[in-house]
């Protein structure tokens, strides 16, 4: 198991390094000077704000010092923002972006899973049929245009929620609710189809013929075994909600770190992106990690000791 | 059936729970704060307080860093420069009691009124010393500390060839300022309006070098308001100042100014009743509703000093001909652009500088879509040229910056220029820092820019044009005898004859024709029916000084 | 009723027809097709695929209207018997853009799909078959390079290299083929050992032979599996990048650039929006269905 870990741990040292790496040198090919305006500079100035940023250092010690400081926990100045730091971003938007990821999470495992476990219950029954187009309508609407058309209906039309911003509980439940729904979508599917396998084997239908209820049954043996597929989801499921809650912070005017994200983007600021972006595949590294590990503790026939991911 | 709705049920409580006890932890503060304040305002009839969207978070809300709009902004609440624009757009005195100056317009004296910053210290002369030396320092790195090199000696220092002493900026005493300027400058007491030439409290910038960073004891301002609260890329929370000399003519007790950056966001939450206020100049109205906002009757439009204009560059052929310069220009359909395309009641421009300092401005040069007369210049250039058919023209190319706005209004003359003169243009686009580079340096035909004013006065969009070389000309055009002008002008004390020079300037620059101007740019807003006194001036600045709801 | 024994007779055994199939032999693909045909949901997104490729070819034909013409006095028009699905806020044919879109939006996900089909036969098919140092090593980069988050990287390409149709399939396929090329290799370590594998070596053919003879074809259906779940992911991930205005700049029109443009209209001229964002929908609706359809098929533990 250490050995496993420690093993783990070194590719995803490796990955990292690449990662940083390769943002460090894609933002150096990037056009333009960071402060080029449609009003030049005096070259006093320029200079100034070269030195400060350390644009004035040839490139490899540039990337030495980038290094270090990451090293460090230190991703760098904003260009755009006077006196923020990338780090001041990742403090004050993070906890934003973490409560609105955990909620939707919540969310999508709730309603996925329970979709999926009535989908496989009343297999090719109507429910099922109602459970699976939810899914497949989660699946195949692009997040920007599934949260615009909550947001229309639910806060414009109906007015039921908020139309934006991070204040009180209730501005929370739409975004996590758009967030949710394809990660929803995924588990609902992943659960239907482990329940289907599960509901096939034959200790169930030897719990069925003791006389144990459809309900002791549903809940003693099959979800139980059934959720494990949902369990490795885990990892390619936090991705998809740091990927989305760009463009949902953004519709919905969130102060999180994907928001800040998506305006480094449209500002380039470089800094930005590339603090972001390393700080970003930290999480997610780490998160995959994490699930792999969880999983060898709850599913016992996984032996960690192979190494191998995916087999 | 039952018991599986119980199930459902429980993952739900223990979900719910879960939620609201994280929500409980992050909003507890926020959210009593929130209640006993709406407590105290319910005392008068209508909450006076006003919520608006800012877009993004400010570059800085130091007045000597600040460089862009949204900074600018929120400076204009919470700080005060010796002079403010009024509702009628004209500066009055404001932390200056009384102002003098020479009779050649070259000094200025400022009598200091008795002000106090918001932590009670007075405002001193020392502090408008301390804040435009410290914005001209090129060590603080202000982008815009150009705007204060009407100041004698302030070029030299920030370009670091002459010590913060030679400045020609005096306190002599507590509450008199002397400033001395490089030439007369019969605007002075407009700039002086400006976020840059704000002061900044001495003794607190000593202590805290950092104090514009965060809201809090530190960030002392001496506006009509005060910031109480500054959430990075979320909100600023501002509140009227009672230290504030004329605080009886303000009425918000609170502006809350929300950073949401999406103009679709921010007119639903205006038709949701969450903001009081949508659109220009804090935030953007979504071009796609303005035909409806407009037959609602519900959209303001403004003129503000700004032009969109196309740049030629008057030494690439057959850019070089005059006449060929001037066929493309006529050839344009301004009144189909601003009508289609960007919808905001923009004034089509036939002149360069925006009427609200040239009043004739308005119906400019020449007629907008004038086909007739185009096809005449045309037909002369390609004689001039020596060639017989608009074919045979050496291809032009227009560029833009990446994105959609300018996008249309390129093909759509591309478009223009195609059936009204059979010109084929090739559209070309790239990235804002990527395009200016290459207009700077010239590497362009013909390419779209905008100027907004930087303060009332045509020499703000004259003088861009005055040197080939020139920071912002790009079109490598000058002109002798239009150079004289703005030099004899600069000398003119006269404020009418000055403007006529100026004009005859403009006429010069129209009839070469370096730049085929689109349109005047305005800004477009809706508000609450019951919001009155926000003033918005020519220059597409806002107060909310006087602003209160009825 | 008698039963006498002159009713029954001696047949005796007929070895030839003992050994008899009723049931017409099938071949692996044919069998596949059976149970993909009886898949009804699969089949319909057949159909589905169908149609929008055939309108995505003729599509723009069938409309006297260019999908890049500017119409200034014809903005915002709904759908009539004029432009059927209405126009743009620059008075263009939302019908012609439309097809354009699906040309541009299929061909990025099919392209994407493409490349890594390439890439990752090549790298998994040959980790999978030299084994060893080799294949650790191999592997091992795909492993590294797998670490490091897609759409991020997707996102930093199209910052810094510009954005046109190239970028995004490269920037699409940099991390893409990794999955391609593991299932590959998996298919091929298992295979590798099998005895007509080794027949076929102890035969003398050589390298290209034994991948292209019978390892390629037998780890077909993976990776057909794959590609189609490839494709949508690829639209999808067009769509993202879209609406982040990182998208094909104009005026080409993908149906990614055509719904986020037609977003903040969807208050006022909503078929701007509606258009491009339903056809987004049935096509990765279809693609979806085709590849779980044609797992299932390929399943053999599925077979009832």
């Amino acid at each position: 198991m250490a050995k496993y870990i420690t093993k783990r741990l070194l590719y995803l040292l490796f990955s990292l390094y690449l990662i940083i790496t390769a943002t460090f040198f894609l933002m150096r090919l990037a056009p333009g000077n960071p402060f080029t305006g449609e009003k030049q500079l005096p070259p006093e100035i320029q200079a100034s704000l070269n030195e400060h940023y350390g644009l004035n250092k040839p490139w490899y010690v540039q990337y030495g010092d980038y290094l270090v400081k990451i090293a460090h926990w230190d991703f760098g100045p904003s260009f755009k923002y006077n006196s923020r730091t990338v780090n001041d971003l990742i403090n004050d938007g993070f906890p934003v972006s973490l409560f609105l990821g955990v909620e939707a999470i919540l969310i999508a495992l709730a309603l996925g899973t329970l979709l999926g476990i009535i989908a496989a219950l009343k297999h090719n029954k109507w429910q099922d049929y109602g459970a699976m187009i939810i899914a497949v309508l989660g699946i195949s609407v692009p997040s920007f245009i599934m949260a615009t058309v909550l947001q229309y209906f639910l806060a414009i039309k109906w007015h039921i929620f908020p139309v934006a911003r991070w204040d009180s509980f209730m501005h929370t439940i739409l975004p996590a609710l758009a967030l949710a729904s394809t990660p929803m979508a995924f588990i609902a599917r992943l659960t239907r189809s482990s329940m289907l396998e599960v509901l096939a084997n034959d200790y169930i239908r030897t719990a069925k013929s003791k006389g144990l209820g459809q309900t002791a049954i549903t809940i003693k043996h099959t979800i139980r075994n059934a959720l494990l597929p949902v369990v490795s989801y885990m990892g390619p499921l936090s991705a998809g909600i740091v990927t989305g809650s760009f463009v949902i912070e953004k519709i919905f005017g969130i102060p999180g770190l994907g928001s800040h994200f998506v305006m480094s983007i449209s500002n380039r600021d470089y800094t930005v992106i590339m603090g972001v972006t390393v700080f970003y595949s930290i999480i997610l590294l780490s998160a995959i990690l994490l699930v792999d590990i969880a999983y060898g503790f709850i599913d016992p026939r996984i032996k960690l000791t192979s190494g191998k991911k995916g087999e | 059936m039952k018991k599986r709705l119980s199930v459902f049920f429980s993952m739900l409580l223990v979900l719910s729970m879960f939620l609201t006890a994280c929500g409980g932890f992050n909003k507890e503060d926020k959210a009593s704060n929130e209640s006993t304040k709406k407590g105290d305002s319910k005392k008068s009839d209508v909450p006076q307080e006003m919520r608006v969207n800012i877009n993004s978070e400010p570059f800085s809300l130091n007045p000597g860093l600040a460089n862009d709009a949204t900074s600018g902004g929120v400076l204009l609440q919470t700080f005060e420069g010796l002079t403010r624009i009024d509702k009628d757009g004209k500066p009055q005195p404001a932390m200056a009691e009384k102002i003098t100056h020479s009779d050649d317009l070259k000094t200025y004296t400022f009598k200091l009124r008795d002000a106090k910053w918001t932590n009670g210290d007075p405002v001193t002369a020392e502090d408008f010393v301390y804040a435009w030396k410290w914005a001209l320092d090129p060590k603080n790195e202000s982008q815009y500390a150009y705007q204060l090199y009407y100041v004698k000696g302030a070029q030299a220092i920030n370009e670091g060839k002459a010590g913060a002493d030679t400045l020609g900026i005096k306190a002599v005493d507590d509450k008199t300022l002397e400033v001395q300027l490089e030439n007369p400058t019969p605007y002075f007491l407009e700039l002086t309006a400006f976020y840059t030439y704000f002061p900044v409290n001495h003794t607190v910038a000593a202590k805290n070098p950092k104090w514009y960073a965060e809201a809090g004891a530190d960030y002392v301002s001496n506006g009509p308001f005060k910031m109480t609260g500054w959430s990075h890329q979320d909100k600023i929370t501002l509140e009227k100042n009672d230290q504030y000399w004329d605080k009886d003519s303000v009425k918000l007790t609170k502006v809350e100014m929300y950073m949401i950056n999406d103009p679709n966001t921010e007119l639903s939450m205006f038709d949701n009743g969450e903001l009081d206020w949508a659109g220009s100049p804090f935030g953007t109205l979504p071009t796609d509703a303005l035909k409806q906002l407009k037959d609602d009757g519900k959209l303001n439009v403004k003129p503000i000093a700004g032009t969109y204009w196309f740049k030629f560059n008057t030494e690439k052929p057959p850019l070089n001909n005059v006449n060929i310069r001037k066929a493309l220009s006529y050839a344009i359909n301004r009144q189909a652009i601003v009508d289609n395309i960007t919808q905001g009641g923009q004034i089509p421009a036939m002149a360069a500088v925006p009427p609200s300092m040239i009043k004739e401005n308005k119906k400019g040069y020449y007629k907008d879509n004038d086909v007739e007369k185009a096809k005449e210049y045309l037909k002369k250039g390609l004689e001039e040229l020596g060639l017989k058919d608009a074919k045979d023209l050496p291809p032009i190319t227009v560029s833009y910056n990446t994105s959609e706005a300018h996008q249309k209004i390129a093909q759509a003359i591309q478009d223009m220029w195609k059936s009204n003169l059979g010109i084929d243009v090739k559209l070309d686009n790239a990235e804002w820092k990527v395009y200016i580079d290459k207009l700077h340096k010239g590497d362009y035909m013909v390419g779209r820019m905008g100027w907004l004013g930087d303060f009332n006065d045509p020499i703000n969009f004259l003088e861009l044009f005055r040197d080939k070389n020139g920071g912002n000309n790009d079109t490598k055009w000058e002109n002798p005898e239009f150079k004289q002008l703005l030099a004899d002008s600069a000398k003119e004390s006269d404020a009418s004859k000055r403007l006529d020079i100026l004009k005859k300037a403009e006429a010069i620059f129209m009839d070469e024709m370096p730049v085929a101007p689109i349109y005047f740019y305005t800004n477009v807003w809706v508000k609450k029916d019951n919001l009155k006194d926000v003033v918005t001036s020519g220059l597409g600045d806002v107060q909310l000084k006087w602003a209160h709801f009825e | 009723m008698e039963i006498s024994k002159e009713k029954f007779q001696i047949v005796g055994t007929r070895s030839t027809e003992a050994e008899k199939i009723s049931k017409p032999s099938l071949s692996f693909w044919k069998d596949v097709s059976i149970r993909f045909r009886k898949n009804k949901l699969a089949m319909f997104g057949v159909v589905l695929l169908i149609l929008l490729i055939i309108m995505a070819i003729f599509g723009p034909y069938m409309t006297k209207f260019d999908y890049r013409t500017n119409n200034l006095v014809n903005t915002n028009k709904p759908p009539g018997s004029m432009h059927w699905f209405g126009t743009d806020d620059l008075g263009r044919d939302v019908f012609a853009r439309t097809w354009q879109g699906a040309r541009i939006s299929l061909f990025i996900g099919i392209a994407a799909a493409a490349v890594d089909f390439f890439i990752g036969v090549f790298w998994g098919g040959l980790a999978g078959y030299k084994g060893g140092r080799i294949d650790e090593f191999m592997m091992r980069f795909a492993d590294v390079l797998w670490g490091i988050p897609y759409l991020l990287l997707v996102i930093l390409f199209m910052v810094v290299m510009g954005q046109s149709l190239g970028t995004m399939i490269l920037a699409m396929t940099i991390t893409g083929w990794i999955n391609m090329a593991r299932i590959v290799r998996g298919q091929v370590l298992s295979l590798k050992s099998q005895e007509y594998v080794l027949a076929s070596k102890t035969l003398g053919a050589g390298l290209q032979r034994i991948m292209g003879k019978h390892l390629i074809p037998n780890t077909m259906g993976p990776i057909l599996v794959t590609m189609t779940l490839t494709v949508p992911s690829a639209i999808f991930t067009e769509a993202f990048l879209s609406y982040l205005g990182l998208g094909l700049t104009p005026p080409l029109a993908s149906w990614g650039t055509m719904a986020s443009d037609g977003l903040p209209a969807i208050k006022y001229y909503p078929w701007r929006l509606f258009f491009p964002a339903t056809f987004i929908c049935l096509t990765i609706f279809a693609f979806n269905v085709i590849g779980d359809g044609l797992r299932d098929a390929l399943d053999p533990r599925l077979r009832k």
